[in-house]
């Protein structure tokens, strides 16, 4: 797994153990959420680009986020959404992509009737070896949306080296599907605004992987570094009040 | 009546029957006339588009006889010197003219005479609609037509008028080398009416020089026998490509638009078209665009015959791939949208673009991919660097939904809100940010917006907006609309 990742998350971990100071009982609490917890483990952002596909709920814009924290800065993106998901969760706003290190100038956006057009349009991407990502957007379940369809993107895009983001809105279930990672994405209360403590600051995210293909399951709290254009992962804190404690100082700080 | 801009405002370009009746002229000040004449139509005159149509009408005009030319704004010359027998003579040449240009609607003058100068004085000039003038009448014929007729600039008719040459025998009539004091040997051909005496009676030879017409970018294929299989179609344009690459090879052409036409053996015609956001002449790259409209050519009982043709080519210089192989960026990606166009269309693929507005549904629009890219001034990451960017949701919904918002009275932030029939309550929100309406573009009944970035408890961000504020007199309570989600 990619070293940076190591880096990244045991710096943060101890820096909240020293900045809490709660009483020794749930020092002890924390020490066996520590030593039993299996979330505490390298983030398994896949080390090359490969197929990831992001569940997300239909009133939830987060996933897109996580997608866009993920992707080379600065690089032509295609972006592909069935007629539902422009209908339903709106269309991209290139002002917007700025905030996630990308490009307006460099996105292309194409507008699907269906989940067919849309997985052709994405494979189509991937034939495309200047592109830095495809982003697809596919609403609920469709049937064109198969464990063929998911393999030849995921065969493609390993051939490529191309990110490939396959967001599903709304979709019920999870089906069979081929690609290296699945994750499920809610966002959650965001970090403190630096200026104004009673707006929302930087998004952050609960994102449970469950099922990858080289990596074990677990669930993480997400959040998107924007100097240093890298989403973080961090194993999130068992203690709801201890969670609030952190975050508070994180703000402070 | 069309107009033209002047340097003091519009002027009048040209007009129909009934306004030169009412005593307009060219040239005129459009404000005045309109003083005369206050229910006065005008459009605006497309100076560029009647050239085109005129250069199109002298190649049409190539039915009579192969040279012909446009001549100034609104006159056409041919030369028909060995085509009038094929027509049986003159006259009926001119009548198959008069009979034509009045099918097309058009009015004309025609005039048949042995000099280019001389047929345009009797066109232009002549008392007759139609003449037609044999050689041996010419100095006669002419003789009594005013000096304009000689194609002479204004300056120098009125120059001669002065002198008191009316009509051109008067003009023929004075010692040459009078004249030649006069206009010396120099002087251009508009100003100099020794010379255009010498044109018009054919002294010196005056060449009628046609314009070339390009050939167009076509490759035909007649079949040995109808073929019906789109398959066979696919073989034929494989080869109609390749032989239509190197057309456009030779003539350094990279085709925009190509038209790919079946001739079927009951006389009927099925065509698909393509089209590409850069100029290319890659045979594999073009034959692709065509993949998923081959099935809808329509060869009913056969094709006899195919043809693929550019319908419209822009310059592209031959370019060499460097040592690398490396394929150049740009083109990989205008190849991508010429695919995805060919299969989803043109208003489905889209890039956003900036606009100077500061409403977020128009401050940003989406254009087809394939147009052509802004000026990096112009560019939305330039427009970034300038000033720090408001805040802006992820997504923009592209109608704002209303909601049902509790809020602090008159104008505090959302508390709780129900969108889609679900309650979200707002734990943090930011804002506001207040938009008024851009009042040279919209009715005075627009009212302002207040944007809010919400968060709700479960973590969702959204974009929010009150429309109006109690009391602005435009309407009563505000409403909220949902008009963005964020990550």
């Amino acid at each position: 797994m990619n070293a940076r990742y190591r880096t990244s998350v045991l710096s943060l971990v101890p820096e909240r153990l020293q900045t809490s100071d709660p009483p020794s009982a749930a020092e002890d609490q924390r020490d066996s959420d520590l030593s039993d917890a299996p979330d505490i483990q390298p983030p398994p952002l896949p080390g090359k680009p490969q197929l990831v596909e992001l569940f997300a709920d239909s009133r939830d814009g987060g996933a897109v986020g996580f997608a866009l924290a993920q992707i080379p800065r600065a690089q032509s993106i295609l972006w592909v959404q069935d007629r539902m998901c422009a209908q339903e969760m709106g269309q991209p706003h290139g002002r917007a992509l700025a905030r996630f290190g990308g490009d307006p100038d460099r996105l292309i956006l194409a507008c699907a009737r269906h989940a067919g057009d849309v997985l052709w349009t994405m494979e189509e991407g991937l034939a495309c070896p200047t592109l830095g990502a495809v982003i697809g957007e596919i609403w609920g379940e469709p049937k064109a949306l198969d464990f063929t369809a998911t393999k030849r993107l995921a065969l493609r895009a390993e051939r490529t080296g191309i990110a490939v983001f396959l967001i599903r809105f709304g979709a019920a279930t999870a089906s069979a599907s081929v690609a290296r990672r699945r994750w499920r994405v809610t966002s959650t209360a965001s970090a403190p605004h630096p200026h104004d403590p009673r707006a929302p600051g930087e998004p952050r995210w609960r994102t449970e992987l469950f099922r990858a293909r080289d990596a074990r399951p677990g669930t993480w709290e997400g959040g998107y570094d924007h100097a240093a254009h890298r989403l973080h992962l961090a194993a999130p804190l068992r203690d709801p009040a201890l969670a609030a404690t952190a975050l508070r100082r994180e703000g402070d700080g | 009546m069309l107009a033209r801009p002047g340097p003091h405002g519009p002027v009048i370009h040209d007009m129909n029957a009934a306004a030169a009746a009412l005593g307009m002229t060219r040239g005129a000040r459009v404000t005045d006339m309109r003083t005369l004449v206050p229910d006065l139509r005008v459009e605006d005159a497309e100076e560029r588009l009647d050239h085109a149509d005129l250069a199109r009408l002298s190649h049409w005009c190539r039915r009579w006889c192969p040279w012909t030319r446009t001549d100034g704004t609104d006159g056409l010359m041919l030369d028909t010197t060995g085509a009038d027998h094929l027509w049986g003579g003159e006259a009926a040449l001119v009548a198959d003219m008069r009979r034509a240009f009045t099918q097309l609607g058009l009015t004309v003058r025609i005039a048949i005479a042995p000099t280019v100068g001389s047929a345009w004085a009797f066109a232009r000039h002549g008392r007759e609609k139609v003449e037609i003038c044999p050689p041996d009448r010419l100095a006669a014929r002419l003789g009594s037509l005013p000096v304009a007729a000689l194609r002479l600039d204004g300056n120098t008719v009125l120059l001669l008028e002065r002198l008191g040459f009316r009509t051109i025998t008067a003009l023929a009539e004075v010692p040459r080398a009078a004249m030649a004091r006069r206009f010396r040997h120099g002087t251009p051909l508009p100003a100099n009416p020794l010379a255009r005496l010498d044109q018009v009676m054919g002294r010196t030879t005056e060449p009628l020089v046609a314009a070339a017409i390009t050939e167009p970018l076509r490759s035909l294929r007649t079949l040995a026998e109808p073929v019906t299989e789109p398959d066979s179609f696919t073989h034929v344009l494989g080869h109609l490509m390749l032989d239509l690459a190197t057309q456009m090879e030779a003539r350094n052409i990279g085709a925009r638009c190509l038209r790919f036409t079946g001739f079927r053996v009951d006389g009927g015609v099925s065509a698909i078209q393509v089209a590409t956001s850069r100029p290319s002449r890659e045979p594999e790259h073009l034959a692709k665009l065509f993949e998923n409209k081959i099935e809808t050519l329509d060869p009913g009982f056969g094709f006899e015959a195919m043809v693929l043709d550019v319908i419209d080519g822009q310059d592209l210089a031959l370019s060499q791939a460097d040592l690398s192989g490396e394929t150049d960026t740009g083109v990989a990606l205008s190849r991508l949208i010429d695919r995805l166009i060919a299969r989803l269309g043109r208003q489905s693929v889209l890039r956003p673009l900036g606009h100077g507005s500061h409403v977020p549904e128009r401050a940003e629009i989406l254009v087809p991919a394939d147009t052509e890219m802004p000026s990096p001034a112009g560019s939305m990451a330039a427009e970034a660097a300038e000033s720090p960017p408001p805040y802006r949701p992820l997504r923009l919904l592209s109608q704002p939904e209303e909601v049902e918002v509790l809020h602090a009275i008159p104008d505090g932030p959302p508390a709780r809100f129900i969108w889609r029939r679900q309650t979200h309550r707002v734990v943090r929100s930011g804002g506001p940010e207040r938009i008024a309406p851009e009042w040279w573009r919209e009715k005075s009944i627009v009212r302002l917006r207040d944007y809010y970035n919400v968060e709700d408890s479960a973590g969702r961000r959204y974009w929010i907006y009150r429309e109006g504020v109690a009391g602005d007199g435009r309407g009563g309570n505000p409403h909220w609309f949902m008009h963005g989600l964020d990550a």
